[in-house]
């Protein structure tokens, strides 16, 4: 099939970028989107220009490298994909496909559609994990969960950290990917001596990253890739408020003598 | 020249473990902070061997060439991890895992190494527990295992189809706490090209920042390798686009010696290949063997849909074949059971290249929605990619190259024949022998990660001072920087008419053809012509566009070409050279009606190739295998 | 104090100050409209309304200064909000396609912005009787309403309000749940119930007044306030 591409170039953070028109030809409906991005980019290098810069790796929708705005939705069209796992079939012949970066203050751009996106990394080190040192673990059937618990737990970790929930968001926030984080430890009972630190720091730092708010707009939960619902942005308020009424910082007196 | 100690302590296997904890140096607990350790790749061995160090007190350094470490390729293993719990009261036992996986490696593995492994499975399940790993479980709370293929009980643990993902994102958050605190300094975007040897010991690393190009050497008292394997050699896999040997493949050239290449991992469960313009081969996990069956029409050429092929012309290959483990052969089995089928003309799909594997039985007896609860994102994945439901129509699956057994060799401490330097995880050859068991990858990486290195660097360490070197002053890591800059530029200046990836296509061809599912002496001895020939050519006509000043990812990748060409030459020499059939290295020479034949009189070894300078041959040690436990025999999965 | 300061400091925390004024406001805005529907039972329930609004007037300005103070709180929030929300993105995409989007909650701020300005004119124009309101006459809302409303320009502009005010119930009522994070968890989060239905009901009931004042449903009537001799 026939397409024409709309991609975003900019070969740097500090320099102009614009939209580049490539007519493609002989597309195949059984290629990846990201598989066509590399018929281009070979095109391209034996024509002498500088190939795009896209972030991939491991090509079936776990890694979240990839990050393609798709015509205005995060990952193209299919619900539940990454751009990697979108196929062309999802297109017809003679479209016209726009592709952009993630747009975001809190992911500034790097390279034409490769953006930087430490700040989630950020995130998770404000608190998203279980202090609990190698070595200290009791048996793991000593902790009982309940199956439903764990299950709405999973669904909440299967978060693989892309970014299209801050892309699709028309307040570029961050609240589905944050949300995910604390309600995947939050449900578990092994999340619970750290819950109310967890919400408060990790909430914290989602705001000083510069990410916007939530409006509850369902963008997100529509963008994820993992379908996550926007039921843990729910559980995330719900952490926070608490914390930020009842948590108290520790006094620096343990560990005398 | 090099010389292979294994270091295995005495004393009988069960002990060994314990006894060696006891006996080992320690760092007293205010002079770790005065040791820096550099550890490379943060999958599942880096990221938890990076985490437990920097919780022990050292300084760590972690590099990564990703953006961010959660990204790394254990990542993307679905099906499960296996631990000796025996929490389904089904006869396991540490002794029962170690015996499946030693043989499962068809008596290739060292067995200190693997009893050590099975030890510690069981406190791998434990911690990944207290981080959050939301682990599978029962209404009643407790653990739910599956089984997997090798195994006759139900160890394996699991999270959906995302477990290295979720064990990953528990060894991500641990690494990230220490980030936060101080004790790691995490680099992003760095990518290895050179391990810096002073004295005899592995000092530090040359990294480029794959963002501005600059090139930057770092020193440290340890450096710990935990990046993975080189299935990418084959160009098709089922490993990440980055995934690669270089960092491996530098070390080897300043002194760590290579074991086993030739063993590599053929998956049986892989979407088939669509065309020409595939990039990557997409893995159904091996759980999905536990409800499906594998089959293709008896008659050869069989064009009619599935629906239309009746049970009385269908053969279920694996059940025929070996009908105590059935669909749940162990991968090298089953792979090259799909390969003789379609080598048979019985294969279905386009170009024949595929076997069913089909749940229609599964979906009459538990029901659609049972299936759909244990495999629904699988099957999506699989709809996604082919377009066809496999709900009504049976999966179409073929083999594909999913791991590589072989690596950097390393003592019983995890440690290269470079004294310093450790060899974590895929990287090293340590445990899987020639074939490794499902759900045992997972299990080796966070092993290494947690539990083995942690302790192990600790001897190594408490024999050295700690001592800072000037890493822009000391002539060997001035000169690694120079050699680095050096390679980048040259790639650059070549600006020849092909691209890399095709140079990449086509050595994985030659790899594939010559050095995959099946090899014989002439296809390796053709491989061995081709393969320096078109090293030849790719100096000398590769095309490297743009500069080396900023992201440039086909520079990344023609550095790794470059590796791979040389790899390639080794894997095929190594498999030339092993002339019998074991695990995944399979020569069409050495069978019994079709079944691999091993030579433990002649092969019962480890092969350590040591790097002899450029165009050179390496140079071939042997490590003898030993046997004490179990008694060597005949695979028999019948 | 500063874990308030905190607290409001935050992106969640100025999201629950706008869902806690917000449900101060929806209340008032169900009273409010209660009250009104008295326009069809006549003058004197109307009269009999605003008497007893002011049975005691230290409580009467006690609820107008906490209503006074959550319309500010949830305006200031929001504001905040939306100027960290433009900051968020500095560059726009060429081509958007929102999904799942409604019309409510893309026009919430600037339908916001007219509910502020029509609260102001409301109340100069029906409390304080300062602007288009010939007649005006304290304690007889039926004839104030009857004859404020007479002029279909002015009537015009209580039915977009009112039309506003619909869609910012309609999105608002569904987000405060989630924002308060007491909402039970579903599998269709975006399914909206009650909003439907209160959103549906604050416009007929509200827009009932103005549409009935043009169609002439509310019939000259003697005023109470004179008949009582106030």
């Amino acid at each position: 099939m026939r397409l024409t591409l709309h991609v975003w170039r900019q070969s740097g953070p500090n320099t102009a970028g614009k939209l580049e028109t490539y007519p493609m030809d002989g597309v195949e409906a059984d290629m990846s989107f990201l598989e066509m991005f590399d018929m281009l980019n070979d095109k391209l290098t034996l024509e002498g220009k500088e190939p795009i810069a896209f972030a991939h790796d491991c090509r079936e929708g776990i890694c979240g490298s990839c990050n393609m705005m798709i015509s205005g939705q995060a990952h193209g069209p299919w619900k539940g994909a990454t751009t990697c796992q979108l196929h062309m079939r999802a297109f017809k012949d003679g479209d016209e496909i726009w592709v952009e970066p993630w747009r975001a203050k809190a992911f500034p751009m790097v390279k034409d559609l490769v953006v930087d996106r430490s700040a989630f990394d950020r995130i998770i080190q404000a608190g998203g994990y279980v202090s609990v040192n190698t070595g200290g673990a009791r048996d793991a059937n000593e902790i009982l969960i309940g199956k439903e618990v764990v299950d709405e737990s999973m669904d909440a970790a299967a978060c693989i950290g892309c970014g299209a929930c801050v892309a699709a968001c028309p307040n570029a926030s961050a609240s589905l990917f944050t949300g995910a984080k604390i309600t995947h430890l939050g449900l578990l009972p092994q999340g619970q001596p750290e819950r109310d630190r967890r919400a408060l720091a990790m909430v914290e730092q989602m705001d000083i990253e510069g990410f916007g708010h939530c409006t509850l707009t369902g963008e997100c939960q529509e963008a994820c890739p993992k379908e996550i619902s926007i039921d843990v942005i729910k559980r995330m308020n719900r952490d926070y408020a608490v914390a930020a009424v009842r948590y108290v910082e520790p006094k620096e007196t343990a560990g005398a003598g | 020249m090099i010389e292979l100690n294994s270091n295995i302590p005495a004393g009988p296997v069960e002990q060994k473990w314990d006894k060696h904890r006891f006996d080992m140096k320690l760092v007293n607990p205010a002079n770790k902070r005065k040791y820096d350790v550099i550890v490379v790749g943060a999958g599942l061995a880096g990221a938890s061997a990076a985490a437990t160090m920097a919780e022990l007190g050292y300084n760590v350094s972690c590099f990564v060439f990703h953006d961010s470490p959660r990204r790394a390729h254990s990542i993307a293993a679905q099906g499960g991890i296996n631990a000796a719990k025996n929490y389904q009261n089904d006869g396991d036992s540490v002794q029962r895992l170690f015996y499946d996986t030693v043989k499962g490696g068809d008596f290739r593995a060292r067995e200190a190494n693997v009893y050590r492994l099975a030890q510690v499975s069981v406190n791998i399940i434990d911690q990944c527990v207290a981080q959050g790993v939301p682990f599978a479980r029962e209404y009643g709370g407790l653990l739910a295992n599956r089984s997997f293929g090798g195994a006759q009980v139900s160890r394996t643990f699991y999270a959906r189809g995302q477990t290295g993902q979720q064990l990953l994102l528990g060894a991500y958050q641990a690494l990230e706490r220490q980030i936060a605190l101080g004790k790691v300094k995490m680099h992003t975007h760095a990518e290895m090209l050179d391990v810096v040897v002073v004295d005899g010991r592995a000092r530090g690393i040359v990294v480029r920042n794959l963002l501005t190009g600059e090139v930057t050497a770092h020193s440290a008292d340890a450096v710990v390798l935990a990046t993975g394997g080189y299935g990418n050699v084959f160009f098709l896999s089922t490993n990440a686009m980055y995934a690669n040997v270089t960092a491996a493949w530098r070390a080897h050239k300043k002194g760590a010696a290579f074991a086993n290449p030739c063993y590599t991992q053929i998956h049986p469960t892989c979407i088939p290949v669509s065309g020409e313009h595939q990039s990557k081969l997409t893995l159904m996990s091996e759980s999905l063997r536990n409800d499906g069956r594998v089959w293709v029409p008896k008659k050869q050429g069989d064009n009619r849909a599935p629906s239309q092929i009746p049970e009385s012309e269908r053969d279920y290959f694996l059940e025929r074949k070996y009908p105590s483990f059935g669909n749940l052969a162990p991968r090298d089995i089953a792979s090259r059971a799909a390969k003789e089928a379609c080598d048979d003309g019985r294969g279905v799909g386009p170009g024949g290249l595929g076997v069913y594997l089909d749940f229609a039985e599964s979906i009459k007896r538990l029901g659609q929605k049972t299936i759909s609860e244990r495999y629904g994102n699988l099957f999506d994945m699989y709809q996604r990619i082919t377009d066809e439901n496999p709900y009504q129509l049976p999966m179409r699956i073929y083999p594909a190259v999913h791991y590589t057994m072989g690596g950097t060799w390393v003592d019983y401490n995890l440690m290269s024949t470079v004294p310093g330097l450790h060899v974590i995880g895929e990287a090293n050859f340590s445990d899987h022998g020639a074939n490794r068991l499902g759900a045992s990858a997972l299990m080796q990486g966070l092993a290494d990660g947690y539990f083995v290195l942690p302790y192990t660097i600790g001897n190594y360490l408490a024999g050295v001072k700690p001592e800072k070197v000037d890493v822009t002053t000391h002539p060997a890591f001035t000169d690694a920087v120079r050699a680095v800059k050096a390679q980048g530029e040259q790639l650059l200046n070549i600006k020849g008419k092909r691209t890399v990836d095709s140079f990449h296509k086509e050595l994985g061809k030659i790899m594939w053809d010559k050095c995959g599912m099946a090899r014989s002496r002439e296809g390796l001895q053709e491989a061995l012509v081709e393969i320096p020939k078109l090293r030849e050519e790719f100096w000398r006509n590769v095309n490297v566009p743009g500069s080396g000043a900023s992201l440039n990812q086909s520079l990344e990748k023609a550095g790794r070409v470059a590796d791979y060409l040389e790899l390639g030459e080794l894997m095929c020499r190594d498999a030339l050279h092993r002339e019998e059939s074991c695990g995944g290295h399979f020569r069409v020479e050495y069978q019994e009606d079709g079944e691999a034949k091993r030579n433990d009189e002649e092969f019962a070894y480890v092969a350590a190739w040591e790097w002899t300078g450029d165009g050179q041959p390496q140079r071939l040690h042997k490590e003898p295998l030993v046997y004490e436990n179990v008694k060597m025999a005949t695979r028999s999965y019948k | 104090m500063s874990y308030l300061a905190r607290f409001w400091d935050s992106t969640i925390g100025k999201k629950f100050v706008m869902a806690i004024t917000g449900i101060v406001g929806v209340l008032f805005v169900l009273g409010h409209m209660s009250g009104n529907l008295l326009m069809f039972k006549g003058a004197e329930a109307m009269h009999e309304y605003a008497l007893l609004l002011r049975t005691s007037m230290p409580l009467l300005w006690a609820a107008r200064g906490g209503l006074i103070v959550a319309v500010l709180l949830h305006a200031l929030a929001a504001y905040q909000l939306t100027q960290r929300s433009n900051a968020a993105r500095p560059q726009q995409y060429a081509k958007t396609a929102p999904q799942v989007t409604t019309f409510a909650a893309k026009t919430i701020r600037w339908g916001g912005v007219l509910l502020l300005a029509f609260i102001v004119f409301h109340i100069l124009h029906m409390t304080l009787g300062q602007v288009a309101a010939p007649g005006f006459v304290h304690l007889d809302p039926y004839n104030n309403v009857r004859q404020g409303l007479a002029n279909p320009l002015v009537a015009g502009f209580y039915v977009l309000a009112i039309g506003a005010l619909g869609l910012h119930l309609y999105h608002g009522t569904w987000a405060v749940f989630r924002t308060l994070g007491i909402a039970r968890p579903t599998p269709t989060p975006l399914k909206r119930r009650l909003s439907v239905v209160l959103a549906a009901a604050v416009v007929l009931g509200f827009a009932a007044i103005p549409i009935g004042a043009l169609a002439g449903a509310f019939p000259d009537a003697p005023s109470p306030v004179m008949a009582e001799g106030h």
